[in-house]
């Protein structure tokens, strides 16, 4: 004890705490600092876009510079591509996530499929539209927006795919042993026993690839490009918002700048309401 | 549970009927064949979606390497390390987007890095529990907000305030040190290699954060506890017994998020200023992979400058590729070692 005592006021001990409190007065600025930047981010977006928002903005196309107008036209072409994305992209993410949960945990192909997925899932996004490009573009001679809807598919399904697998996974065996006991075959027992079980996490998996895939601009750039006008047509130029604000906001024209703004606004809210719905669905959800 | 366990299961079924007449047999045969088509044809289904996943990636490779082809056979090697970008005399090399590309993603990794294991720090050891929760989500949250809204952000607001106030600052202040004046020379320009960095860094660190921190969430609380009753500081523990514990894990989180900061195109490309030449100074514009192909890919005119375009994709490719596949057998080790 009495070594204890003394050593509780000795210089090294006397320094240890010096350290430590260091220390952790840098986690907490640096908490701050981070916060702080991210608040300031969030602030100014809010700021500078609620001023712009309107019904206008919802109801009239984009305008020419230093007319007004509205996003009308790029957000019907995010929407409709997104859709297209996410319809192309599902299935097949769903079904391979099934593939590496339930017919070959194991197996050397799901090592290797586990592997490229979590690659493609932090690709850099513009390769992608490169991809596509060389895939689409390049062969039909003319942008269009399925060239867009399927870059944003190719960037859905390794979400899909991952979250599927990691729901899946979670099953407890017991469930699949009691299906198979019923005697139902392998593929009803994960129809309808294990996709059902599974099926919030799923939906939450979903949730989050459109989320991600609504503020993707990169791949966009050279496979849906932009159109000024509306169209019904995919196989033209469709415009998305994510490439709007990129276009207005590198522009010298005041009105289309604070469009951008506007547009940025909108995109932040959807993503945040998007990831919000899907944490509330998947509720203490692991990712890596 | 492998594919051969399910054949008994459904013979089961079928001799299980006991004393049924033959009629039915034979119905109970047809729909016990098609289940077991459908059995088959979900399992292949399924392998071949798997399989498309593997085809996604070498139709990248292989559309990347064929776009790129021209260029290739062109420029060979010096490609990779011409500093000339010139669409008139179509002359083009890689080597200032690629400086460009590395410069601001190590800018980026020695800013976030060590913020982000600090608030990663704060988040497991001394945050009060009431507060983690909602801090943990506001980080996730914010991990999800699409890059163009950084870059707008970093266009209309940060850059001017650099312009302003820190660029001068950093000029004067290092103008006269003999190394650090070159790196901070030049008129502010407000964009430029730095702002483009500091972007990157606000970016990647909800990233960083997240990941260290379910990292440092993953070390069993005895080997903490051990150490906290042994006396050892806070800091101690962090340092000695979560960091060592965990440190392929973070390796690998870092690394995700450099592979993230390398092939980030739109908060780059506000801010960069496209200019495609190597400067001693991180205050002067430059370029990066990333951004040269998102304002130049659609305006280029010419077989040759496409080509070197997807060439330079190919190359952040490759790089991306490398540092992601490293972060993965990183993650993996962690898993392996936690025996998961």
């Amino acid at each position: 004890m009495a070594t204890l005592a003394s050593g509780a006021s000795s210089p090294l001990y006397a320094k240890r705490r010096r350290k430590n409190a260091v220390a952790m007065t840098l986690a907490y600025l640096a908490t701050g600092f981070g916060l702080t930047w991210l608040a300031l981010i969030l602030g100014v977006l809010f700021y500078e876009g609620f001023s712009g928002l309107s019904w206008r903005v919802f109801s009239e196309m984009t305008p020419p510079p230093g007319a007004s107008g509205g996003l009308l036209n790029p957000i019907i072409g995010s929407l409709v591509m997104t859709f297209l994305a996410v319809l192309m992209g599902t299935p097949l993410g769903i079904l391979a996530g099934t593939y590496l949960a339930e017919y070959g945990r194991y197996d050397k192909l799901s090592s290797v499929v586990r592997f490229i997925n979590d690659i493609l899932l932090s690709a850099p996004s513009i390769v992608i539209g490169l991809f596509i490009y060389e895939l689409m573009v390049a062969q039909m001679g003319h942008f269009s927006g399925w060239a867009g809807a399927v870059a944003l598919a190719v960037i859905v399904v390794p979400v899909v795919v991952r979250t599927t697998e990691d729901m899946l996974t979670l099953v407890p065996d017991t469930l699949r042993e009691a299906a198979a006991s019923v005697g139902l075959p392998r593929s009803l027992m994960i129809q309808k026993v294990a996709y059902r079980a599974a099926r919030a996490g799923m939906i939450t998996g979903v949730l989050l690839a459109i989320a991600r895939i609504s503020g993707e601009t990169a791949p966009l750039l050279f496979t849906a490009l932009n159109n000024q006008f509306w169209t019904n047509d995919m196989n033209a130029p469709v415009a998305s918002l994510p490439v709007v604000i990129f276009q207005f906001a590198l522009s010298p024209y005041k009105d289309w700048q604070e469009l951008a703004w506007t547009g940025a606004l909108i995109i932040t809210m959807a993503v945040l309401a998007l990831s919000i719905t899907a944490r509330f669905l998947g509720g203490e959800r692991k990712k890596s | 549970m492998n594919s051969s366990g399910e054949r008994p299961v459904v013979d089961v079924a079928f001799q299980g009927g006991g004393a049924i007449s033959a009629a039915e047999k034979g119905d109970r045969a047809k729909i016990l064949k098609r289940l077991r088509f459908g059995d088959n044809a979900f399992r292949h289904v399924t392998r071949a979606a798997a399989i498309a996943v593997l085809i996604i990636l070498s139709g990248i490779i292989f559309s990347l390497v064929y776009g790129a082809m021209p260029a290739m056979q062109k420029f060979g090697i010096t490609f990779l390390f011409d500093e000339s970008w010139n669409p008139v005399t179509e002359r083009f090399g890689a080597i200032a987007p690629i400086y460009g590309t590395v410069l601001t993603s190590l800018i980026a990794m020695l800013i976030a890095v060590p913020i982000g294991l600090f608030i990663a720090l704060f988040l497991t050891e001394l945050c009060p529990m009431w507060l983690r929760r909602p801090i943990g989500i506001a980080v996730e949250l914010l991990a999800g907000i699409p890059s163009i809204i950084y870059g707008i952000w970093g266009l209309f607001v940060f850059a001017p305030f650099l312009q302003q106030h820190v660029q001068p600052f950093l000029i004067s202040l290092f103008g006269n040190v003999p190394v650090l004046s070159n790196l901070f020379a030049g008129p502010p320009y407000g964009i430029g290699i730095l702002t483009a960095g500091l972007i990157l860094a606000i970016m990647v660190l909800p990233f960083i954060t997240s990941i260290s921190r379910d990292v440092f969430e993953a070390v069993p609380p005895m080997l903490k506890e051990s150490a906290y009753g042994l006396g050892c500081t806070t800091w101690e523990v962090a340092r000695y017994v979560v960091l060592p514990f965990t440190r392929v894990g973070v390796i690998g989180g870092v690394m995700l998020a450099l592979g993230r900061a390398l092939g980030e195109t739109m908060a780059v490309t506000f801010v960069i200023g496209n200019a495609h030449r190597i400067s001693g100074s991180i205050l002067a514009p430059g370029t990066t992979i990333s951004a040269t192909i998102a304002n130049e890919f659609t305006e280029a005119v010419g077989d040759i400058y496409t080509s070197s375009l997807i060439l330079l994709g190919l190359i952040l490719f490759v790089i991306t590729f490398i540092v992601l596949a490293f972060a993965r057998l990183m993650l993996m080790r962690l898993n392996a070692r936690l025996g998961k």
